[in-house]
């Protein structure tokens, strides 16, 4: 079948399409891998490094996460090497980055016996205080793990605005404007594409940095509901995050053919108008 | 694109320099436009805006930013994140002249340290002191490098730096264009001219030889070159060691077009000056042996990436495009072979991470210059995605010797540190041991010697038996690497330059990936708390620790940077924990 | 939908979404997607960054044409001048589709003898476009293996819309781009369930489904279902209904989510007419200024997130919509509020379900008939035709025009000759500058949904001018403007902006609090699509007295 490759992963055969990912023969032959960087909308960044395996004949260990998988390859994922380096990526990362809004980073910390401590009281950490500069949503890239996907979704890869890239270099590198000018000085358009793909909360919308802060966020009271939006006649699926009879928050589906996550500044933040003159918390 | 281009306004001077290096913006006019694909391929002319911006002024500025944003159609932020990648680049105004004073290894124990001592706090207020990493200048340390931005930008580097010519550079001296001291020592068939024929002249060039080497290439025709190339063994110089008629071959073969040839002298391994060597002494070599190579695998246009740091190689290698050009050895018709080729320089801006292969693509392109994950290969999908040809300077060259009928029997070692006699010695290899190559330059007693530069491993006294080619030195546990034997006395401090070392690479990290950009900046901070007698948890933790930020940075990163970041580091582990037992030679063999 | 509903009898977009990526040339005409459709330009973006060349018709270099290719920007009204020339063009170089026209068109002959005086040349002094970028256009789209022609109110926001949309349709018959994957003709709508209530027969000549009204054999079904006669004339379409209001013959209305007060054309004459009814009921959300010269005001449901139901997109997808909050106070669905009234007037009708309602409109159009809330459901939308509960949708329409067989190719898509007719306003000495108006990204419409977002875009409105004419009119950045019309004054802050040649300005009409636009459009409609010129006023601009401001110094 020449739609489909083979391939041994942990000494056990499995088959994937042609074009799957060593990750993803790597799910079908029921190892879970941690996985960061990787958004289920854009390419692999490869950055974190979190989900590598050993693969026969590869020097160094190999990034499964972009690796295609070909017939023939011979794949180990629980090996020591591996292990290490999946134990040593996420200390590395929790000692340097607030990881507290990562989904499943307690359990990963825990399956690998990671101690983020290790590294002493002063090491070095991306901490900087959240940049509210505007109403919409907020940066708070204390907790950033240079993943790039906000910066590939809000360029190359999905909306061509291109308002953020990564700036500086090695451990000074940030996600930045030109300049650092704040959000309404720059080319940023309020799609919330970013906030969509980022893995660790560091982009927020501004009612839920809100509601945080004042410990009133609760995802497990809110409900969430697929809607269309009242706009324009694209008809992009939105899914309507409400907590207490209001909307809080707005996603679309990843895998929605309409929009793949992706929507505008009226679909992400247009409603307010549904609270004003209610006894719904007035917008603001 | 719909660019936000902010409000900015460029100088005249910097609109000047502008229209010198990627001219005006495409058509527009208020009843058509041209944009789309036209505008997305100026990406590539970004690298070149911004240094003419930084040469013309000093520095990039909001103003001159948004102009070379508007004239290529590139975001802003892009552009930013882009231009705050390179060291050279400044992005705060700064006074228009600058030295650049290097503290890396073979000046820091020539005496950098105090130099810099001595002026910090004096610098007037017209010039600025930087310290750098690795000028390429070892052999004369301690070196700086002087930058004066303006309409004619004057860029030279200084060698044999001692207080009273900083004192002068600072008083605003301008150095001629620095011709260095004796720098070959040992000559074989690579460095024959340098030293010997004048560099810019091209019938001094032929005369001595030069261009037989392409007539017998383009006799044999591509298959012939192939087969004598890998007839000689020949393998890349520049630290991989990949046979080179292997990897022109992959590329010959490749159906699809254009094919590419870059040629990586970025050199900027501390300890380093090879490369540097051979394109001022001896740049008509490079350019014939990038014909060479170009017309074997079917490339009509070639890159030489060269590191911003070196502005005579620069003008060298240009004079010598130019005269290759009139005399029709580059061009449509190349030598009458009927095929084209034609070269251009390309000129880093600080970043020893683009002499990764894949870096320079993107570097070229017009992006930051982050390494990118392989597979695919080069051979494949390199520079704008097209199969591409990467090879050092000295591979070139000595695939140039061996179309000379020379054969690949001869190596370059950059020599520099505690002996009499630094410089580029050409030994035959196999055949030589470091202690020859210590012996001939002159060394004393020695506590060690850095082989392969920072990404390479202390070796100590016993081990100086040790042969010279890439297999012996790995089985002692080091790594040849571009040929750097960096030497230090025994009054050397180790840690001291371990430390330096670590900075280095924290400092040359790209960031794309945790275990470089995190593990780099950890390695930093154990090392100063060793210096300090503050041991986390005792030194023991401390050394299980390294060896653990060394092991995920050799299994995981993305490149080799990561994964040689800690070599060093843990060949002199030793020295800095003040263990009894030595462990010589320190890097992992992970095979 | 006219215009396609007279070619292909279907007035819907004939290609999905995902046909943009595949295509080699992509031309935005009178579409400003970037800004208006920003994640169908995501879909232009995929397009682009495969390989393929975007072309962008607008008078105003606006955000989408700076991502194109190449920009034609040309006078506002002259569209048909412009796609007659690419017609030529394309006859002239050969590029003509002649299998596709002789099978599956009628008309070719009389077209081209219509094109046929539309030189470049003759295109270039009408339109201002330069005769290279006209030919240009041409030869890509021509060449293309797959091409998409999408365009939006630039093109429909005229008194001769129709015959706009007919121009390019004519361009899709000549080279085969419709009617296969990959080419095809799209309407971007600009509202978000236009094309369903236009579907649903919210259109004064059809019933649900689309379905033509006049015919009696239509008609029949739907007098079975509701058990009386349903009359089979046409009905009047909004600016009919303002005529009729002007003449006493249309004395009530029952406005529902909808502010003509603030949206119509010439609106100073639309609200004398309003306010000069004898009874006016307004449903919406808020007291729009529509609400406000209301005689009864049934406060509503916000439908897309307080009720259930269906929207129609632009690829003909039908979507749920759901609840997800509870109506606030005493608001109810415009569901619960028609059948309460129609039960005062005697219908009897029982409080449906939004499925109910739906399974209703499925028993009756044919073209939503597979299209069960469970079916929706699962698949995230489906889209019409839908027949059957077991055929999969089809992704393109007017397959058949490639059929072999001529039974199955059915009726031939005509050719309609038209001609260029300059917009209604016309310039002259008094009113020398034209207004085209538009939308900005991050409000809509007449801001009654917007006005709560605190879009850090936002400057309020804003009259755009170019250099050259602010310098005439000695007019700097931040001044305050006077802008009239043959109708009407307003008075706005000037912006100089990159994008507009002398001679064009532009407003948008979402801030009528602040800048009332519509008192300077002009009502002139194509009667058979019902659509304003919107795009087309003749203004003056004069500095106003005493009102220096902004950044100018």
């Amino acid at each position: 079948m020449s739609d489909e490759v083979t391939l041994a992963v942990d000494g056990v055969e499995v088959a994937v399409p042609a074009g799957a990912t060593l990750l993803d023969a790597c799910r079908a032959a029921g190892a879970d891998l941690p996985t960061l960087c990787r958004g289920d909308t854009l390419t692999p960044a490869n950055a974190c490094r979190v989900c590598v395996v050993e693969l026969d004949g590869s020097r160094v260990l190999v990034p499964s996460c972009s690796r295609p998988a070909a017939s023939g390859m011979v794949v180990r994922t629980g090996t020591e090497r591996a292990r290490h380096s999946r134990r040593l990526v996420l200390e590395l990362l929790a000692s340097s980055v607030e990881l507290d809004r990562t989904p499943g980073i307690e359990d990963r910390l825990a399956e690998y016996g990671a101690d983020p401590q290790r590294f002493g009281p002063d090491a070095a950490t991306v901490a900087a205080a959240p940049i509210v500069d505007n109403e919409l949503y907020v940066r708070d890239y204390a907790r950033c793990i240079l993943c790039y996907q906000c910066v590939d979704a809000c360029g190359e890869q999905w909306q061509g605005t291109f308002a953020i890239a990564v700036a500086g270099r090695g451990f000074d590198a940030r996600i930045s404007t030109e300049w650092s000018v704040e959000l309404p000085e720059s080319a940023c358009v309020y799609c919330g594409n970013c906030i969509a793909v980022c893995p660790t909360g560091a982009l927020v919308p501004h009612r839920e940095f809100e509601l945080r802060a004042g410990a009133a966020w609760r995802p497990e009271d809110q409900t969430q509901t697929d809607t269309v939006c009242p706009y324009c006649g694209v008809g992009c699926t939105l899914t309507l995050h409400v907590q207490d009879d209001e909307i809080v928050k707005v996603t679309s589906p990843h895998d929605h053919d309409v929009t793949r996550g992706n929507l505008c500044v009226k679909g992400r933040f247009g409603w307010q108008y549904v609270h004003v003159g209610t006894t719904r918390r007035a917008p603001g | 694109m719909d660019l936000h281009l902010g409000d900015a306004v460029a100088s005249a001077a910097e609109r000047a320099a502008l229209d010198d290096a990627v001219g005006p913006a495409l058509l527009a006019t208020d009843r058509t436009a041209v944009g789309g694909r036209a505008a997305r391929s100026r990406r590539s002319l970004l690298l070149g805006g911004l240094w003419a911006l930084q040469r013309r002024v000093g520095w990039i500025s909001p103003g001159g930013l948004r102009e070379l944003c508007e004239r290529l159609s590139v975001p802003p932020a892009e552009a930013y994140g882009v231009a705050s990648f390179y060291d050279l680049f400044a992005l705060e105004a700064r006074p228009a002249g600058v030295v650049h004073v290097c503290d890396d290894l073979a000046c820091r124990r020539a005496g950098a340290e105090d130099l810099l001592t001595a002026v910090s706090g004096h610098e007037p207020a017209d010039r600025s002191v930087h310290r750098a990493p690795c000028l390429g200048r070892c052999e004369a340390a301690p070196a700086a490098l002087v930058i004066h931005a303006g309409e004619r930008p004057v860029e030279v580097s200084v060698g044999g730096l001692d207080a009273s010519a900083l004192a002068g550079l600072l008083a605003g001296v301008v150095p001629s264009p620095d011709e260095p001291g004796p720098v070959v020592r040992s000559r074989g068939p690579m460095l024959a001219r340098v030293g010997v024929i004048d560099p810019t002249s091209l019938a001094e060039y032929r005369a001595a030889g030069g261009y037989e080497a392409l007539r017998r290439a383009i006799e044999l025709g591509p298959q012939g070159v192939l087969d004598t190339l890998a007839g000689s063994g020949l393998a890349g110089r520049g630290g991989a060691a990949f046979p080179t008629a292997r990897k022109w071959a992959a590329v010959a073969g490749q159906p699809a077009t254009p094919h590419h040839l870059v040629c990586n002298a970025d050199e900027s391994e501390p300890g380093t000056f090879k490369d540097r060597v051979l394109c001022e002494g001896d740049p008509f070599s490079v350019v014939e042996a990038m014909t060479i190579a170009a017309l074997t695998t079917g490339c009509e246009h070639g890159w030489i990436y060269l590191r911003g740091e070196y502005p005579l190689a620069r003008n060298r290698l240009a004079g010598a495009i130019e005269a290759a050009r009139q005399a029709g050895l580059l061009g449509d018709d190349v030598a009458g072979s009927g095929r084209r080729f034609d070269l251009e320089v390309v000129v880093g801006a600080g970043a020893y991470i683009c002499g990764e292969e894949t870096a320079i693509f993107n570097s070229i392109e017009g992006y930051r210059g982050e390494p990118r994950n392989k597979p695919p290969f080069p051979v494949e999908s390199g520079l704008f995605g097209c199969p591409t040809v990467v090879n050092n300077v000295e591979t070139l060259a000595a695939a140039r010797v061996v179309l000379d009928g020379g054969g690949a029997a001869t190596k370059l070692l950059c020599v520099s540190g505690a002996l009499e006699r630094p410089g580029v010695y050409e030994v035959p290899m196999p055949g030589t041991t470091l202690a020859q190559v210590l012996e001939q330059a002159g060394a004393g007693p020695l506590q060690a010697v850095l082989v392969g530069g920072a990404a390479g491993t202390f070796l100590r006294p016993d081990a100086f038996g040790v042969e010279l080619t890439v297999d012996a030195v790995r089985r002692v546990g080091g790594t040849l690497g571009s040929g750097v034997v960096l030497a230090f006395g025994v009054d050397d401090d180790l840690g001291d330059l371990a430390r330096r070392i670590a900075r280095f690479f924290r400092h040359e990290s790209c960031g794309q990936c945790v275990p470089c950009r995190v593990g780099t900046q950890r390695q930093v901070e154990l090392l100063d708390r060793l210096a300090a007698g503050r041991p986390l948890g005792g030194v023991a933790q401390e050394r299980a620790l390294h060896r653990d930020l060394a092991q995920v940075m050799a299994d995981a990163s993305i490149c080799g940077l990561g994964q040689a970041a800690a070599a060093a580091v843990a060949s002199v582990l030793d020295e800095l924990t003040g263990a009894g037992e030595r462990n010589p030679g320190g890097r992992r063999d992970l095979r | 939908m006219v215009g396609l509903a007279t070619v292909f009898g279907a007035g819907g977009g004939t290609s999905s979404y995902r046909e943009v990526e595949e295509a080699e040339v992509v031309v935005l005409w009178g579409s400003n997607a970037r800004e208006a459709h920003p994640i169908f330009f995501h879909r232009v973006l995929q397009a682009v960054r495969n390989g393929a060349r975007l072309f962008v018709v607008d008078p105003r270099r606006t955000a989408t044409a700076a991502w194109a290719d190449r920009w034609l920007g040309l006078d506002v009204g002259t569209d048909i001048p412009l796609a007659n020339a690419v017609g030529r063009e394309l006859v002239h170089a050969g590029l003509i589709h002649e299998q596709f026209v002789a099978s599956a068109t009628t008309g070719f002959e009389a077209w081209v003898e219509s094109v046929e005086p539309w030189t470049l040349d003759r295109a270039e002094a009408v339109t201002g476009v330069p005769a290279d970028a006209i030919a240009e256009l041409a030869h890509a789209y021509g060449r293309a293996q797959r091409a998409q022609l999408c365009w939006t109110l630039g093109i429909t926001e005229h008194h001769n819309a129709v015959d706009n949309v007919l121009s390019l349709i004519n361009l899709a018959l000549a080279t085969g781009h419709v009617g296969r994957l990959g080419s095809g003709l799209s309407p971007l709508r600009g509202q978000n369930n236009v094309q369903g209530g236009g579907d649903m027969g919210a259109i004064p000549n059809r019933l649900p489904g689309f379905q033509d009204l006049t015919d009696p054999a239509v008609r029949a079904p739907f007098e079975v279902a509701w058990g009386r006669p349903v009359r089979g004339t046409v009905g009047r379409h909004l600016t009919a209904m303002f005529d009729a209001m002007e003449h006493g013959a249309l004395r009530a209305l029952y406005v529902m989510g909808e502010n003509p007060a603030d949206s119509e054309a010439d609106v100073g004459r639309a609200r004398r007419l309003l306010a000069g009814l004898d009874h006016l009921v307004v449903q919406d959300l808020f007291l729009t200024r529509t609400a406000e010269l209301a005689d009864v005001v049934l406060p509503a449901a916000a439908a897309w997130c307080e009720d259930d139901g269906t929207v129609t997109n632009s690829e003909r997808r039908v979507q749920r919509v759901r609840a997800a909050l509870s109506p606030p106070g005493d608001t109810k669905p415009d569901r619960w509020i028609l059948t309460e009234i129609a039960n005062r007037l005697g219908a009897g009708w029982v409080h449906g379900t939004a499925e109910q309602v739906w399974d209703d409109v499925r028993a009756l159009s044919p073209m939503h008939r597979g299209m069960s809330y469970a079916r929706l459901e699962a698949a995230g939308g489906l889209q019409w035709p839908c027949p059957s509960d077991t055929e999969e949708p089809v992704s393109f329409l007017h397959g058949r025009l490639w059929a072999a067989d001529p039974a199955e190719r059915g009726h031939p898509a005509p050719f309609h000759a038209v001609d260029h007719d300059p917009p209604v306003d016309g310039l002259d000495a008094e009113f020398p500058l034209r207004l085209t108006t538009g939308r900005r990204l991050d409000s809509y419409n007449t801001g009654v949904q917007t006005g709560a977002l605190s879009s850090p875009l936002r400057r309020g409105e804003e009259l755009e001018m170019g250099a050259a004419d602010a310098r005439v009119l000695g007019v700097r950045d931040g001044d305050e403007v006077v802008v009239t019309s043959r109708r009407g004054s307003v008075t706005v802050p000037a912006r100089i902006v990159p994008g507009l040649r002398p001679g064009l300005v532009f407003l948008t009409f979402h801030f009528p609090d602040q800048v009332d636009v519509n008192l300077l459009t002009i009502d002139a409609t194509d009667p058979r699509s019902g659509t304003a010129e919107f795009k087309a006023t003749a203004v003056r601009v004069d500095v106003s007295a005493g009102a220096r401001g902004g950044a100018a110094d």
